[in-house]
């Protein structure tokens, strides 16, 4: 039975979704800024969909932009913020273990000539409060630190960071912005951007049941954002280009569902990952848990091996129908492991011996069981392989 | 990006131990990134007539480890110097250009073995 356990890849389209979005294909293919009333039902479905979005993140609909998804959230975001701020300050703070979306995004403004500072986490993959306290100065025109790392499922204390953030612009830095990318966490925990004291922040439809290609960024009423593409006056100016009605329209309702479902979700969701790495560690020896085990989204477990390539794992585990992912990769003889996992300071081996499990709103117990005794099985199968010494490296203190 | 040949030896390697008197040990690391293959060959009558491997390390690494036993059992000795890279990587299909060390980690290790059974030959037989 083919069992999908990378819900952080990305999900399956949840069939709701779907029947709603299908008449945006044929009968209702207008464009929603065209003045007929073909265009004026899609615009009534993107207005609609909006306030679904924003119903989900406590944002008001005005602050909702769409866009094409996570990854160009995080580039609008960031280099929005770097360019219509630029003469006012030239030095950024992210984290070490944001996704490439946001990382790359800083390393291109860094050789564009902008100051960043890349802070460093903790065993358990935790940014520190007070370094990106001691971080900020004069020219800092934006903080962007993650909600929940997309490799560890670890949550960030993003609510102390905008603390932060608002006392130091309460003392006089008024252009200084705080962004967080929640594609991870949206739909898992509680996202409210008033709570959190974001200004901006990304959200992607296919991580929460949505379609792919659609994502929206919260911009916070009255920010000042500088664009990606130059064209119409879409999405209130910040985002030119024909809206992508059918998708909008998917992640409104999967926006929806899972306001609808969040709780329950999240509880069984929780349930099932516990009980996974219960049975996980319980039956198979040298097993440890990667990241924050407390802090962090109800459905990823980041589990190491010892001993064991998590490669190996994976390629084992798929052939009999099971998908996980691994942040180990070994390429050209030399090992090209995670960013995440290695901020973390693990041991080579320990990143080596990763592998990530990410459940979904359609993982069943069943699944679960099946996964664990296959990988009970791989691993004991793979141990036995190991060059002799390597029994000894089942010992989890040694790892 | 491995072919089905590779996923199968990683689900189930095959020959994985460790002969008893070997006629024959190979035992080499890659020293790049620690991928470590050891491998123990009986001849008789100068034929491989038995080989046993353990491995640690990247995918493609365990399936040459895995592979290479079933490419050298029952052949004669002669024939294995002949034995190139090309043959471990038909036997698994292929492996991405980036992975294949890993089969010359494997051919390594026959060659250190086939050199250990002449030395160990030649040390029986003071001629």
């Amino acid at each position: 039975m083919p069992i999908y356990l990378d819900n952080s890849a990305t999900t399956a389209t949840a069939p709701e979704v779907i029947d709603a979005m299908l008449p945006y294909f044929s009968e209702e293919s207008g464009n929603a800024q065209s003045v007929h009333s073909f265009g004026q039902r899609a615009k009534a479905a993107v207005e609609y969909a909006r306030r679904q979005v924003a119903s989900l993140i406590n944002a008001a609909p005005g602050e909702v932009v769409f866009v094409s998804g996570g990854t160009e959230a995080d580039n609008l975001a960031i280099r929005g913020i770097a360019e219509a701020h630029r003469e006012h300050g030239r030095h950024i703070i992210t984290s070490k273990i944001e996704h490439p979306a946001v990382l790359a995004t800083c390393e291109a403004l860094e050789a564009m000539g902008y100051r960043l500072t890349y802070l460093p986490v903790s065993g358990s993959g935790l940014v520190a409060v007070e370094d990106v306290a001691s971080a900020i100065s004069d020219d800092t025109i934006l903080v962007t630190i993650m909600h929940a790392n997309n490799e560890t499922g670890s949550v960030q204390p993003v609510e102390e960071v905008a603390e932060l953030v608002a006392r130091a612009r309460a003392s006089g830095m008024d252009h200084l912005h705080f962004h967080t990318d929640a594609v991870q966490s949206v739909g898992k925990i509680t996202v409210d951007v008033k709570r959190m004291g974001v200004d901006l922040l990304s959200l992607s439809g296919h991580k929460f049941h949505g379609p792919k290609g659609i994502g929206a960024l919260y911009v916070r009423k009255g920010t000042r954002l500088g664009k990606l593409f130059y064209g119409g006056h879409h999405e209130r100016d910040r985002r030119p280009g024909t809206e992508n009605v059918p998708g909008i329209v998917g992640l409104g309702r999967a926006s929806e569902l899972a306001r609808e479902q969040f709780g329950e979700r999240s509880a069984r969701l929780r349930e099932l990952r516990d009980y996974f790495e219960r049975e996980a560690i319980g039956r198979i020896p040298g097993v440890l848990i990667n990241g924050d085990a407390g802090r962090r989204v109800p459905n990823v477990s980041n589990l190491s091996f010892h001993g064991v390539d998590g490669e190996s794992l994976l390629i084992a585990l798929d052939l009999k129908g099971i998908a996980v992912s691994t942040g180990s990769a070994c390429a050209s003889g030399s090992l090209e492991p995670s960013h995440v996992l290695t901020a973390l300071g693990l041991t080579r081996e320990r990143v080596r011996g990763s592998l990530r499990l990410s459940l979904g709103a359609y993982t069943t117990r069943e699944e679960i069981d099946y996964a664990l005794g296959v990988l009970e099985e791989t691993v004991a199968k793979l141990r036995e392989m190991l060059p002799a010494g390597g029994a000894e490296l089942m010992d989890p203190t040694a790892f | 990006m491995y072919s089905k040949q590779v996923a199968e030896h990683i689900a189930n390697p095959r020959n994985v131990g460790e002969l008893e008197s070997p006629s024959g040990v190979g035992d080499v690391i890659n020293e790049v990134c620690m991928d470590r293959i050891r491998l123990t060959v009986r001849v008789d009558g100068g034929r491989l007539s038995e080989a046993k491997v353990r491995a640690q390390g990247c995918p493609p690494t365990i399936a040459a480890a895995s592979v290479l036993t079933e490419l050298i059992t029952g052949r004669p000795v002669s024939e294995l110097q002949t034995l190139g890279r090309a043959d471990i990587t038909d036997a698994l299909g292929h492996l991405p250009p980036a992975k294949k060390h890993c089969a010359a980690l494997a051919l390594e290790a026959l060659r250190e073995a086939l050199d250990d059974i002449a030395r160990r030959a030649s040390q029986d037989d003071p001629a």
